[in-house]
């Protein structure tokens, strides 16, 4: 049986510097319920610290939560990765740390937050996480899909890191599983707004950084459950999935 | 100013597009974010910028232009350097910034009227 599920799959917890305190795993699960999201991914600058709590809060009130992280590549483009599972998302982030330099500073860029699912700070990440790591889009891509995760260009109607601002247009040999455009585009509209991304699947998100803002915007899928899975088959129009709206 | 000049004068090393170095240049421009330097780089130019994806060869020939630069240290990607041979765009790397190198070529009197 499929179902028609409202996914919202970018969104930043606490352990984003640009990211309000608010932005717990506990918080950032119950705002995605009200907002009646059935699918959300917790995508945080080149860190997953905070997805294996996020996953066991969804669990517990309802809600698919994917593992996920924002990375920046050396270019300064973000991409939303999604893995299956959290282990997956942790060999990604240790590729991450490894070519990711500099240490953060709070009261620049803001505090780094690493919480459990009943609101209680575990500690900081010293990282400069919102820095650019020095993997290349190519090395990204193709280390995420042997993990058997996907790509999502992010915001690809924005000035700023994205794909087509900082690289003029999607190089043909990248291999993406599709492209995000942010909430000020209307998905509808996405292709005829945003030349160049014809090609791929579009989804939108909310990109949240406040509590506010998580549901702002989303993408229906029809799936039969909400798994990685799953929207592998509907971005790629398989066997009756699809992205509805 | 001809490209295998520019090299010589300034000890720039060749990463590839060596079949380009007899060009001409005419003017110069600094840029990172391509979709800009795609919209406003001019024909002739020596482009200097840090990125080393194999894009700024097709902005390099979408522009017209003479040679590209890349700098900070900064090294091209592998397909880049296959790219710029096959359009003959020389990529020539510079060790310092953006601004040190700018500043030699204004210098030696490219873009510079005086």
């Amino acid at each position: 049986m499929l179902k028609k599920i409202k996914a919202d799959l970018h969104i930043h917890s606490c352990l984003s510097p640009c990211s309000d305190w608010d932005m717990s795993p506990k918080k950032v699960v119950q705002k995605s319920i009200e907002r009646q999201l059935g699918l959300i991914a917790i995508c945080d600058h080149n860190t997953a610290e905070n997805v294996a709590a996020t996953i066991r809060e969804g669990d517990r009130q309802g809600v698919a939560v994917l593992p996920g992280m924002e990375v920046c590549s050396k270019e300064e483009v973000h991409l939303v990765t999604l893995f299956r599972g959290i282990e997956d998302a942790l060999k990604m982030q240790e590729l991450i740390y490894a070519n990711l330099n500099g240490k953060n500073q709070p009261d620049v860029f803001g505090h780094q937050v690493i919480a459990d699912e009943h609101d209680k700070v575990l500690g900081e990440n010293p990282r400069l996480l919102i820095g650019a790591t020095g993997l290349s889009l190519n090395d990204i891509v193709a280390k995420v899909h042997q993990l058997g995760g996907i790509c999502i260009s992010s915001h690809v109607d924005r000035p700023s890191y994205s794909l087509i601002a900082q690289l003029g247009f999607i190089p043909a040999d990248l291999h993406l599983d599709a492209v995000e455009v942010s909430y000020r585009v209307p998905l509808e509209k996405a292709r005829a707004e945003v030349p160049g991304i014809e090609n791929y699947p579009c989804v939108t998100s909310s990109d949240a950084h406040f509590l506010h803002d998580i549901g702002k915007v989303w993408t229906e899928f029809l799936l039969a459950a909400p798994s990685l899975d799953e929207l592998i088959l509907a971005l790629a129009g398989k066997d009756g999935r699809r992205i509805v709206n | 100013m001809r490209v295998k000049d520019l090299v010589e004068k300034f000890k720039l090393q060749v990463a590839g597009g060596k079949k380009g170095l007899d060009r001409e240049i005419t003017e110069g421009y600094c840029g990172d974010l391509l979709s800009e330097v795609m919209g406003n780089a001019p024909a002739g130019c020596a482009w200097l910028t840090v990125q080393g994806h194999q894009n700024i060869v097709a902005v390099a020939v979408l522009r017209e232009m003479a040679a590209i630069i890349i700098t900070g240290g900064q090294t091209p990607d592998a397909e880049t350097i296959q790219k710029a041979d096959q359009e003959g765009i020389p990529i020539l790397q510079w060790p310092d910034s953006s601004f040190r190198i700018a500043g030699r070529l204004f210098g030696a009197g490219i873009g510079n009227p005086a």
